[in-house]
This record gives structure tokens, sequence and C-alpha cells, in this order.
């Protein structure tokens, strides 16, 4: 409710701005205009955020799953853990821009690039979560684990993995937010649909009340997988939730 | 200290026994300002299905103690042979995000038993220790009394004969404590293990065990051992059991 009415206010001072601020209509489209743009290319932007909307979905169950592989590797693996782990934080510094093309010329036009693209850009915060997660078990339940005789293999399954578990919901949580990002700049980068591709042609066009209707759908998109993430959390593991209450109280 | 020789090399072995034998043992830990010699010169025997509590002042060595005998550490200088031990800590470790019944019964689940034949078999045991109807709930959910029988019968369903126990009442409030010590007494009686009881509890120590040893400053060793030829159960406010209560605070330095 609270967070409404603040979208209120900072949408009135946009409107105010764009209307009585004198700038131009192409650089900053009031949100009423992008409010018409919405209506107006409800169609066109439907098609298109199906399309985006697949590859997120998609990219994120990807790098879901090649996330919670690496810091699975890398957790068990000392030699992974002192070789491949500093490459991997290396990588993320090379800006998506960069290599994006050379992904399109080597995986083509189609799904393909764009998965791995926004697998490449979110695999990362699920790795450095999950592997947090793995390592942040207490010592004294190790301990424990090993006067029961637990092998390396069932701590990993019995203690380890569950406990990483609220912590991979937060990276996958992260991995939404940045996912919506790399679609677009994956679209951009060589494609013939999806929103991504719809802003890049808008901005020529003069049709920017279009670019920013598509933006305002990303993001809203953002914040609908974010919560139902979240709700998926609560509902998967309570017990993470309740202790977290429980923290908070004392 | 460094002048003592041992003819054999500093080992810990683990046979098919119930007892514990230490024998001269010298254990250090890194610290936060260097090596902390947490036990030196310590001897000790427990023989099977013999309850030995241990106390001592803080940072004696009385956890070092235990994860030696547990095997989780070995000695510096001497020898540590043991029968199979498991280890019951302080804070209870129950897993958040198991039911309590499959908590008792993770030992059997860890040996590689079903899910549904391991919570049969830890069903008995858990109903014995007043858990019935609270089978499903989680942790969270428990009295810290409560969490402490579970954990009580996850120690136990280890099968393991020795029993490591390390201040495993501290976190309780005084009468769950006496309440948790009278269960202790009456699940030893119907099984017997050998039971190595670690605590700060001069009390405790004196309700519980066969005999109180008696752990010096750091680097600790044994300075006294009180037999307690006392009938189970046994009352608080027995002038015997007070009587060994003071003995055992005089052997501690603390008699005032």
């Amino acid at each position: 409710m609270r967070a409404f009415l603040l979208a209120l206010v900072l949408l009135a001072a946009w409107q105010a701005y764009a209307k009585l601020g004198g700038i131009d209509d192409f650089l900053l489209p009031a949100p009423t205009e992008i409010a018409t743009a919405m209506f107006d290319d409800a169609g066109l932007l439907w098609s298109d955020f199906q399309v985006t909307a697949a590859e997120v979905l998609l990219g994120i169950l990807v790098a879901i799953f090649l996330g919670v592989a690496c810091a699975l590797s890398i957790h068990l693996s000392q030699t992974l853990r002192q070789t491949v782990y500093p490459l991997l934080i290396a990588s993320q510094t090379i800006p998506i821009v960069i290599i994006a093309p050379l992904l399109v010329a080597w995986l083509g036009y189609d799904l393909a690039p764009k998965l791995a693209i926004i697998a490449l850009v979110c695999f990362f915060p699920v790795t450095v979560t999950a592997l947090d997660g793995l390592r942040s078990v207490d010592p004294e339940v190790r301990k424990l684990m090993r006067t029961l005789d637990a092998s390396r293999l069932e701590v990993l399954r019995r203690v380890e993995l569950p406990w990483a578990l609220p912590a991979i919901f937060s990276g996958a949580r992260i991995a939404v937010t940045v996912a919506v990002i790399a679609a677009v700049l994956a679209e951009q980068a060589g494609s013939s649909r999806g929103l991504g591709h719809l802003i890049l042609q808008a901005i020529p066009q003069f049709e920017t009340a279009r670019a920013y209707a598509a933006v305002v759908i990303l993001a809203a998109f953002a914040v609908v997988l974010f919560s139902l993430l979240t709700a998926a959390e609560r509902l998967a593991l309570p017990w993470a939730h309740r202790s977290q209450v429980e923290g908070e109280r004392s | 200290m460094t002048a003592k020789t041992v003819a054999k090399p500093p080992h810990r072995e683990v046979n098919g026994s119930a007892e514990i034998s230490l024998h001269d043992v010298a254990r250090s830990y890194a610290g936060r300002n260097g090596q902390v010699q947490a036990l030196d010169g310590l001897s000790l025997h427990v023989g099977a299905g013999e309850v030995v509590a241990v106390v001592g002042p803080s940072g004696c060595g009385k956890s070092t103690l235990l994860e030696l005998v547990c095997g989780l550490q070995s000695p510096d200088r001497g020898t540590v042979s043991a029968g199979p031990a498991v280890l019951m800590p302080q804070r209870d470790l129950l897993l958040p995000w198991a039911c309590a019944l499959d908590n008792a019964a993770l030992p059997l689940r860890i040996a590689g038993m079903g899910r549904d034949q391991a919570r049969d078999q830890a069903r008995p045991l858990f109903e014995a220790l007043g858990l019935e109807g609270f089978e499903r709930s989680r942790p969270d959910e428990l009295s810290g009394g409560m969490r402490q029988r579970v954990a009580f019968v996850r120690t136990l369903m280890s099968g393991k004969p020795i029993l490591a126990l390390d201040e495993p009442f501290a976190g309780l409030d005084a009468l769950t404590r006496q309440d948790a010590q009278a269960w202790l007494v009456d699940a030893l009686t119907a099984q017997p293990r050998t039971v190595l009881l670690v605590t700060h509890d001069v009390e405790e120590a004196v309700v519980l065990a066969d005999r109180v040893v008696v752990l010096s400053p750091r680097p600790g060793h044994q300075i006294a051992a009180l037999p307690i030829a006392l009938q189970r159960p046994r009352k608080r406010t027995d002038p015997a059991l007070v009587a060994l209560r003071e003995e055992a605070l005089i052997a501690l330095g603390v008699d005032r």
C-alpha cells in the first residue's frame, strides 16, 4: 500500500516535469503518453512480451541449474575452488555487450544466444549465494554428522543442500531482476522479435512512449517474478521463513 | 612437559569395546592469541556402562576431551582408545526443516535405512521420552526441553555404546533441567550406555554420575575423583548427596 502511494507520488512528479518542465516528448514522454502507447500498441507489445518472457523464464531456469551445479562442484572440490572460482569472478567483469554479438554469431538469431546471455548474466548470483549457503553450515552440525559416521555425500544431502536452499532462493531473486536486463541486451544484439527489439526500433522512429511502455512492462514482469519466488519460498521452506521472523523479534 | 618422553607415538584408536581409556594425554589448539594448551597429562578410564561426569572451571579443556573421545581430534601426546562414541552437543542442533521424529531418526537414515522403517524404529524411544503427539512438529514448534529430548533420542539412535554429552542441559532453565536429568536417568536405566558427561553443574554431576572427575584449570588434568555410590533415582536433598556435592565444590576450589 505504501509502495503504491510512493509510486503515485513519483508518477505525479514525472508527469508534472514532462508536461511543464519544457522537456521534449521524444526525450521523456509523460506517464499519460506511456499509458496511451500501452493501450494503442497493446497487440504489438503483447506479442513481443511473450517472446521476451519465454526467454527470461527459460534463461532463469538454465541459470539456476548452472549456478547450483557450479556451486556444488566448487564446494566439493578444493581444486576447482582454487582454479575455477577466481576465473568465474573475473568473467563477471566482462561487459555482456562485448560478447553478445559473438554469441549471436556462434549461436544464430534464435532462442539459443538469448538463453546463453541470460544464463551467463544470471548464473553468477546463484552460484555465489548457493556457495555461501553450502559453506554456512554450523561447524557443530558438521561435527555431529561426523560422529554419526555420515559420508561426504550424506552431509551434502541431509544437511548442506537443505541448509543452502534459502540462499539459493535469494540468488534466484537477484537473478530475476538482472535476467530482464540481460534479455533486452540479448535481443538488441541480434533479434527480430521481443521487447528489446521493439525498444531498439521505437527510438529512431521517435516512438519513445512505446519504448517506455515496453520498459514498464518489463519492470512489472520482474516484480511479479520476484514476488512469485518469494511466495514459492514461503511455501517450500516454511522453516526458513519462521526462523527469520523469530530472528527479527529477538 | 616436553622433557617427558613417551614410548608410543600419540594416537587415538577405535576399538569394539564400550570403554574409554586416556593415558597421559596432551592436546593444544590454535586460539586467538597463539597455541592454547587445553589438556596436559590427563589420564582417565571409564568402564563399560559407567556414567562419569567431568566438572572443571571454564576452559579446562572439557570439550577437547569429548572431541578426543569421539575421534574428532587426535592427541598431541599420549593415547586415547575408546569404542564408537557419539556426541550430544549443548545446543540441540536439530535440523530445522525436518520434523521431530525425522530428527530423532537421522542416524538411521544416515546408515542407509528407508524413511518409514527409520521412523518406526525411532518411535518407541521417542514415545518413551514423552514426545508422543509431537512426531510431526518442526523443531521451532518445540520447547527447549523437548528439543533436548529429541536430540537425546537422536543420540541413542546412533546405536553407539558410548555417549559423549557436552553440557547437554546447560541451555535449559532450572526446572526443565531437573526434569531433563530425571528422564536421562530413566532412559539410561532402560538402555545402559557408557556415558562421559561434561558439565558446569556440580549438582547435575552428583545426581547423574557413578563417578565425578574434577579437572584442574587449563591445561586440564584430573585432580580429584569422587565415586557416587548412591541408589538411583537420587534426591537432591539427600544428605549424602549434599555432602558429595560439597566435596566436589571443595576440589574445584569454590567451597565458599
